[in-house]
């Protein structure tokens, strides 16, 4: 459903901003264009809160001169704003370095096959759908419980966008696509204690999403279930990572194994190709085709054809993930990765959470991480943490104002299981992941 | 008298490069604002930007990439009650902006036509000079200075892998009309530098990292050469951890350093004190003026009104003038920082704190520079008076949960304190706390007042602005510290 004059319309803006850098002597080029519009409307305490209208664009161009590069960005789509753009971007390449790892990808490696990836499903949303879809969403999580006693509201957002690229070598393809969620955020109270969570459910097609009911009742029982919450002792235990935190683990892989950690050797996965990273029953793989799912895409951000490969093969690293430079820089060649993976996924064991809640036994379910503290080039990792308590594999009562703490090395090193109960809502798509063992520090000593 | 000089032509430069290029005039802003206010809203604005930005990263010894971006558009905005409609174009032409403002106006029911006539306003103090960085020096001495402080970075330390130095400079220009007609505008220099190294010694790898800015041009950096000082400490940084051993798990006294390390005030009060949280009743903090939130060692504030700082703003994103406003006092609690939109549900004035990411963002209250103010206590006194326990003098960043209170902050060096010593460097922990009562433990508050070097961004629901921190040497009695040795 794609509407393809309009798509049209942009790759002629695309290819004529390629001329006129050609016209101001670069050698090679490459552009970028994005128009996005969208509605957001936010509900609380049963009236509407906030109604936006969103209208985007953007162009990006990056030239080269040879082995010198200059990039610029703009909104102003009119012809003089477009070449002033490429003007300035002209100017910073006669400055910028002479860096023969430069320049547009290798041809014969850009997407040829543009398959239909099933990702533009517009959404006829007025306003005022938006505010009965958020009303109905807050009026369930505020009814749910006697302790929910205030709320930060529901939001629906809709948004529909093309995005083009294109490059002198002859790249051009823009494509349509939508993206729509639902989200509630509220407030419960027992005694002193206060506290909030939520839930969302974000989808590529309206009817994709979880039902208001469901995302309301989620975000009133994840709050309930926190009342209460004490800190700790300080102690060693295992950590189960529920999996809307386990991706965030997988995250931290992703950029140890990219191309600019790599050749920066600003990495603690330098050199790791072909070793053991993870146990002998983890295969991580990415998945860029997947219809209507959050990460597909035919290519990368250069417009090298995307692939479904192996990162992890039984443990051992497959692949790093790479663009042109960097896989240049480190005399390898691009996997396809140019500015990130395409629905990177882990593979499931088994079992579900209460399955890996009874395995691990006594230990720390985490469903909430705050902070950073994660050192990429060592792969210390210290981070701030709220959750449950588990013994028994029953889980005992809320915790939090805690910290877990490791190197990820081990930790990846320690994975006892991967569960079944796999979270869909973002780029990686991960179930809850049991790590053997962390360092829990807390107040309570 | 130049300071209000200054101010109008702030005003004018402002007028003159956002409606100047879309030749739109006053008159157009009136009738965009008669639109909008032929509903019945209690407050209404536009806000117009344009803003310019570069970047320059030198790596391996090479400029490898440089980037200039230009933006500009309007924001419109209605506001009935509680309720907002909004709606923002790039395009600044007439037609686009009323029909911004048509959308926009449906928040609420129909109203009065009223009529108004936008007026500039009043002058504030400007802090900074409406320059444009951007053109400050030429390119080739932006190159030539970033050469320069990675050839002398290097030479620092033969341990040395890799230097990244970048330098970022934003020219943005912004002008508000609210529906009392007042007319404000603004132009903001902002610049930045960063120097990053990565030293290897033994097959054992650390980076370190340092940098500055503030509102002013890029001389700022050519001044007692500030970028060699970045490179010194970033290298000084990445040296000591690489001798870095396990930090402690558990609760212990921590003595912060001053400067950055006022993060700490940031997470653990600053969040939890914005008007709208405390409007809408959802933070720790909320209900809580005239409290003791602190040891009465600690008075606070958010100062938008300091000169040239990066987290400074003569106007605020609605037009109204900064202040400095005292957040807690002798440990008491005094006051939260305000948009005009909270301050009005709350029946208060506004405090010069809304601020907005950019046209296309709306605004809500933000902090500008948060800090404590010194105390007596001599900083080589408040090490010595600890047992055993944390001295962190440097961090990454932070975040809070402002309805638990609970917030944290990532060290990036810090050292154990064993019988009143700093004896060896640790591994960069998590500290974690609980905001409405981590002050009350602050036991001792040193005399070395610093603020920040100006590279504090703030996020709070998808928007960033820039920010500064500060704070003397201080003692917490207890905090977590989220180390890996028990």
């Amino acid at each position: 459903m794609q509407n393809k004059v309009e798509i049209a319309r942009l790759e002629t803006i695309v290819a004529n901003v390629l001329e006129e850098a050609k016209n101001q002597g670069a050698s090679a080029a490459e552009v970028g264009l994005s128009v996005e519009r969208g509605l957001s409307v936010t509900c609380r305490l049963g009236a509407v809160e906030t109604i936006e209208h969103h209208r985007d664009q953007g162009l990006g161009i990056t030239v080269f001169f040879g082995q010198q590069k200059g990039s610029a960005s703009l909104t102003d789509l009119t012809d003089d704003s477009i070449k002033d753009g490429v003007k300035a971007a002209c100017s910073i390449a006669r400055f910028s370095g002479e860096d023969c790892f430069s320049g547009l990808p290798d041809s014969d490696r850009l997407a040829t096959q543009f398959p239909d990836l099933d990702v533009c499903h517009p959404w006829e949303l007025s306003a005022d759908q938006a505010i009965t879809l958020a009303l109905d969403c807050e009026t369930v999580a505020r009814e749910l419980d006697p302790l929910i006693t205030n709320s930060e509201g529901a939001t629906v957002n809709s948004h529909q966008g093309i995005s083009v690229l294109g490059n002198s070598l002859g790249f051009l393809n823009g494509y349509e696509s939508t993206r729509h969620s639902l989200s509630c955020s509220v407030i419960g109270q027992q005694g002193d204690d206060m506290q909030r969570d939520y839930w969302y459910s974000v989808a590529r097609k309206a009817n994709d999403l979880e039902s208001s009911r469901r995302v309301g009742a989620m975000a009133a029982e994840r709050v309930v279930r926190r009342l209460g919450a004490q800190s700790l002792s300080s102690r060693q235990c295992p950590v189960l990572y529920a999996p809307e935190v386990a991706a965030s683990l997988l995250g931290h892989f992703i950029g140890a194994i990219s191309g600019g950690s790599l050749y920066r050797k600003s990495s603690f996965l330098l050199d790791a190709l072909e070793t053991r990273v993870f146990p002998e029953f983890i295969r991580i793989h990415e998945q860029p085709f997947l219809p209507k799912a959050l990460g597909s895409s035919a290519y990368d951000g250069e417009g090298v054809a995307a692939n479904a490969h192996d990162i992890v093969t039984d443990g051992l690293l497959a692949s790093y993930v790479l663009g042109s430079y960097s896989a240049r820089k480190l005399g390898m060649e691009s996997t396809g990765n140019a500015g990130g993976v395409h629905n990177l996924t882990i593979e499931p064991g088994d079992q579900d959470q209460q399955g890996l809640l009874a395995t691990m036994d006594t230990g720390l379910l985490v469903t909430e991480l705050i902070g950073q503290g994660v050192n990429q080039v060592t792969g210390d990792y210290s981070r701030g943490a709220a959750g449950f308590w588990v013994e028994g594999g029953v889980i005992q009562y809320p915790v939090e104002e805690i910290t877990i703490a490791g190197n990820l090395k081990d930790m990846y090193q320690n994975i006892v299981a991967v569960g079944n109960d796999v979270d869909l809502r973002r780029n990686t798509r991960t179930g809850s992941i049991l790590v053997a063992q962390m360092t829990v520090a807390g107040s309570t000593d | 008298m130049w300071v209000s000089a200054m101010a109008v032509s702030a005003l004018s430069l402002a007028k003159e490069s956002i409606l100047g290029p879309a030749n739109l005039l006053e008159h157009d802003i009136d009738q965009i604002m008669g639109c909008l206010l032929a509903a019945q809203v209690d407050a209404a604005d536009i806000y117009f930007q344009s803003s310019r930005y570069e970047s320059w990263v030198l790596e391996d010894g090479l400029i490898k990439q440089g980037t200039h971006n230009s933006e500009q558009g309007a924001g419109v905005r209605a506001i009935s009650g509680e309720k907002t409609g909004f709606a923002y174009s790039d395009q600044l032409v007439l037609p686009a902006l009323l029909e911004a403002a048509h959308n926009v106006k449906a928040i609420t029911r129909q109203g009065q036509q009223r009529r108004v006539q936008v007026a500039s306003a009043a002058a504030s103090p400007a802090l900074y000079l409406p320059v444009n960085p951007l053109h400050s020096i030429t390119d080739q001495e932006k190159v030539d200075l970033l050469h320069r402080v990675d050839r002398e970075t290097r030479k620092l330390d033969e341990r040395i892998e890799q230097v990244i130095v970048s330098l970022i400079g934003v020219h943005d220009s912004i002008l508000v009309a609210d529906q009392d007609g007042q007319l404000a505008g603004d132009v903001r220099p902002l610049i930045r530098m960063n120097v990053t190294v990565i030293i290897e010694q033994a097959g054992r790898r650390e980076q370190g990292s340092m940098g500055g800015g503030a509102r002013a041009d890029y001389g700022y950096f050519l001044d007692a050469d500030k970028g060699l000082e970045y490179g010194r400490q970033a290298v000084h940084q990445a040296v000591i951890n690489l001798e870095a051993t396990e930090a402690p798990a558990g609760a212990m006294a921590v003595v912060l350093g001053p400067g950055w390390p006022g993060i700490l005030l940031h997470e653990a009060i600053g969040h939890g004190l914005e008007g709208d949280f405390n409007r809408k009743g959802t933070s720790a903090f909320s209900g809580r003026l005239g409290e003791r939130v602190a040891s009465e060692l600690c008075t606070i504030v958010d100062d938008g009104t300091l000169t040239g700082r990066r987290g400074s703003l003569s106007i605020d994103d609605e037009g109204t003038p900064t202040e400095n406003t005292v957040l807690i006092e002798n440990g008491i609690l005094k006051g939260y920082m305000q948009d005009k939109l909270n301050a009005r549900l709350m029946g208060v004035k506004a405090t010069g704190n809304g601020r907005r990411e950019s046209y296309a963002h709306l605004p809500m209250p933000r902090m500008t520079n948060t800090y404590m103010l010194p105390g007596d206590s001599d900083p080589g006194e408040i090490i010595a008076s600890v047992d055993k326990g944390l001295y962190a003098s440097n961090f990454g960043g932070g975040q809070v949960d402002i309805t638990s209170g609970k917030f944290v902050f990532s060290a990036s060096e810090a050292y154990l304190i064993e019988n009143g010593k700093i004896t060896r460097p640790v591994k960069g922990a998590t500290l974690i706390g609980n905001g409405p009562d981590v002050l009350t433990r602050v036991s001792m508050v040193g005399n070395d007042l610093e603020l920040d070097s100006g590279v504090g961004t703030c996020g709070k629901e998808g928007q960033s602005v820039p920010v500064g921190v500060g704070q003397p040497t201080i003692k917490i009695d207890s905090l977590t510290v989220g180390g890996t040795s028990l």
